[in-house]
């Protein structure tokens, strides 16, 4: 994983904690995002939206498939950085 | 609408429709906030036909099937469209399966065509089953001009000059091949004839009537039998229009209604209840006399729609409510899966009719929808025109399994007799669902006789079907079961999978089998994923060749384990 990767992984993590209001230290890279923020697939679109706004970056719906750990959804943003 | 009665097949009713209505507008495709796509059912047609042309063209031959895999838009229907006027079969696959899934049910249904959005296309030529497939010909939507389609056409350029012969089918022709479930265990492909959805049409929209001007907000999946059904086919063949998006995000949905000013919406209960959580912290924010006020004009509009909506007035009574609607919504259509009559009752109130309805892919779409006459939010409502149902063998509560005989009935199961015959016997269809009829002819559900579950997004699980993602698993023996088939609850929701582990002898539960099992469970996409586990303490029962045989294992297990036994994954 590069250094990029890495810093946006923990901006997903940061904001993710501050947006479904979880400690950020309980919050890892390879959590299943739905079950550790306790959230639907509805919910998750929103926390797509505001990934959006945060990176500045369009990201459609189906990167979204299939992806359920801030790992894999850091590599999905980084590549449209 | 048109009179469906005349029709023998789902492609001369749409080609009708086509020219009954040139100048209405059929689709509507927005993205974000921009608008992609509007098209007339002139305009539909015109791309249509050159695509039906260069089908025939390409040795497409009436009961060819070909399969779509795409999101809502407006290339689906056009694309479904010019395969039923080439007398073709329609395979319409879930776009949210993965590529390994996709590949599977191709093989399976022997899809002879492809049409698939390029970043689906993508992921299934990234596939290490790729190599086997034996699709003819792929045509791929939306590809960059740069992409390697590795030897697909371009869904753009795939069109021919000429008009193509249109290919009638009989009633009793097959239509669609849908899928009922994922995969992994046996797929299980619904063969529905173009009869099983003329008569389905025909029913619901004796109910829900469209009609030219009115816009319908498609937001399930087209491949979903019910979108199919009342965001494609019913619109059409009344001259109405229906609305695509190419993101679900509930801001630019909610932007939608208004925009559009929808007039009718189909959601499954994981939206639906979304939209009561967003209104009901709405209506919190609001200062305490406000709220005061919002609830008085409620509790009158509730009074006043007791025995029937009225839309009008509800409209001149919560205003705000229903702007935020959009302003022209005339019911929510729900079903797919089971809802809580709370939430039916809270939209209601709100004077927005919920028609909440069940039915499976086997009987086409719908079998019961709720009339309205009066709203009830505590059954499924009565069955629709042409919908036989019996409860079959009834406990002293009057509750059964519900079984189905309608010209709506699927024709068979693709490639599985055995199954057919298990599930359709002498003409009646049966469902595995356990119900009874109260004294208005209004459904209600209680659960499930088989070991399968719903989940709130409206997808059929098996968990047969999930097994294999815990092959894994270093224990001595392992099966997945719903929760209700092994404690029948009498009552749905409440649905999740537990995984039943045996261990090795001397083998002790430890952490590092519990992120085994987590490890094996993320494989899985999270709407298939176990919500629990039990560690059994007896060998499983097996058949001669080995089978688990599950239906002794829940009795078992049933018998000797309470419900709160399972722990949480």
């Amino acid at each position: 994983m590069t250094q990029a990767t890495d810093q946006t992984l923990d901006q997903i993590l940061t904001l993710a904690a501050t947006h479904f209001k979880v400690p950020r230290e309980k919050l890892t890279p390879d959590d299943d995002f739905f079950k550790t923020l306790r959230i639907d697939s509805l919910q998750a679109l929103d926390l797509l939206t505001r990934l959006e706004n945060h990176f500045h970056v369009e990201l459609p719906d189906y990167e979204l498939q299939g992806v359920s750990d801030f790992r894999t959804l850091a590599s999905r943003i980084q590549a449209r950085l | 609408m048109l009179n469906l009665d005349q029709y023998s097949c789902l492609g001369a009713a749409l080609r009708d429709a086509l020219d009954r209505w040139p100048n209405q507008e059929c689709l509507i495709e927005s993205d974000r906030d921009k608008e992609r796509t509007r098209l007339t059912y002139s305009d539909f047609k015109e791309m249509a036909l050159p695509l039906a042309r260069a089908l025939e063209d390409a040795d497409f031959k009436p009961n060819d099937r070909a399969a779509i895999i795409m999101t809502n838009q407006s290339k689906w229907l056009i694309s479904a469209y010019a395969i039923f006027y080439a007398g073709g079969v329609l395979v319409p696959l879930d776009y949210k399966l993965s590529a390994a899934e996709h590949l599977q049910l191709l093989a399976h249904s022997r899809a002879k065509f492809l049409i698939v959005e390029y970043h689906l296309w993508k992921a299934i030529t990234e596939s290490p089953e790729f190599r086997a497939h034996k699709v003819q010909a792929v045509l791929v939507t939306e590809a960059p001009p740069s992409a390697n389609l590795a030897g697909a056409f371009r869904w753009e350029d795939f069109r021919r000059k000429g008009d193509p012969a249109f290919v009638p089918r009989q009633r009793e022709d097959v239509a669609c091949i849908v899928y009922s479930s994922g995969t992994g265990g046996q797929p299980k492909g619904c063969v529905l004839t173009h009869e099983n959805y003329l008569e389905q049409c025909k029913a619901l929209t004796a109910w829900y009537p469209f009609w030219p001007g009115v816009r319908y907000l498609s937001i399930l999946p087209t491949n979903h039998a019910i979108d199919f059904m009342v965001g494609f086919i019913g619109p059409f063949v009344c001259g109405a229009c229906v609305v695509h998006l190419r993101t679900l995000r509930p801001e630019f949905v909610r932007n939608a209604f208004v925009r559009y000013r929808i007039t009718y919406v189909s959601l499954v209960p994981i939206v639906l209840k979304n939209l009561e959580r967003g209104l009901k912290a709405n209506f919190d924010a609001l200062s305490a006399p406000k709220r005061l006020f919002l609830n008085g004009l409620i509790g009158i509009n509730k009074a006043l729609t007791r025995w029937r909506p009225n839309v009008a007035l509800s409209r001149g009574l919560l205003p705000q409510v229903h702007e935020a609607f959009g302003g022209g919504l005339k019911a929510i259509i729900v079903g797919g899966a089971f809802m809580e009559p709370s939430t039916l009752q809270f939209f209601y109130d709100l004077g927005i009719p919920v028609a909440n309805g069940y039915g499976l892919t086997e009987a086409c779409t719908a079998l019961t929808v709720n009339d309205l006459k009066p709203f009830r939010a505590d059954t499924v409502g009565k069955p629709l025109p042409g919908v036989e149902l019996r409860v079959l063998n009834p406990d002293a509560e009057g509750i059964g399994e519900i079984a189905v005989n309608s010209k709506m009935v699927m024709s068979h199961y693709l490639d599985d007799p055995e199954l057919t015959a298990q599930t359709i016997v002498d003409g009646w269809l049966l469902t595995g669902d356990l119900g009874k009829f109260d004294g208005n002819g209004h459904l209600q559900l209680f659960g499930r006789k088989k070991n399968m579950i719903v989940t709130e997004g409206g997808k059929n699980i098996y968990p047969e079907d999930i097994e294999t993602a815990f092959e894994e698993l270093p224990v001595k023996e392992y099966c997945v079961f719903a929760a209700n088939y092994v404690w029948p609850a009498k009552k749905l929701g409440r649905e999740t999978l537990v995984l039943v582990i045996r261990l090795e002898y001397g083998q002790e539960f430890n952490y590092g089998l519990r992120e085994a099992m987590l490890t094996c469970n993320r494989r899985l996409p999270d709407y298939k994923r176990v919500g629990a586990y039990l560690v059994w303490s007896k060998d499983f029962p097996r058949t001669a060749s080995m089978k688990i045989k599950r239906t002794a294992l829940a009795s078992e297990i049933g018998k000797s384990l309470d419900r709160a036994a399972v722990v949480a994954l």
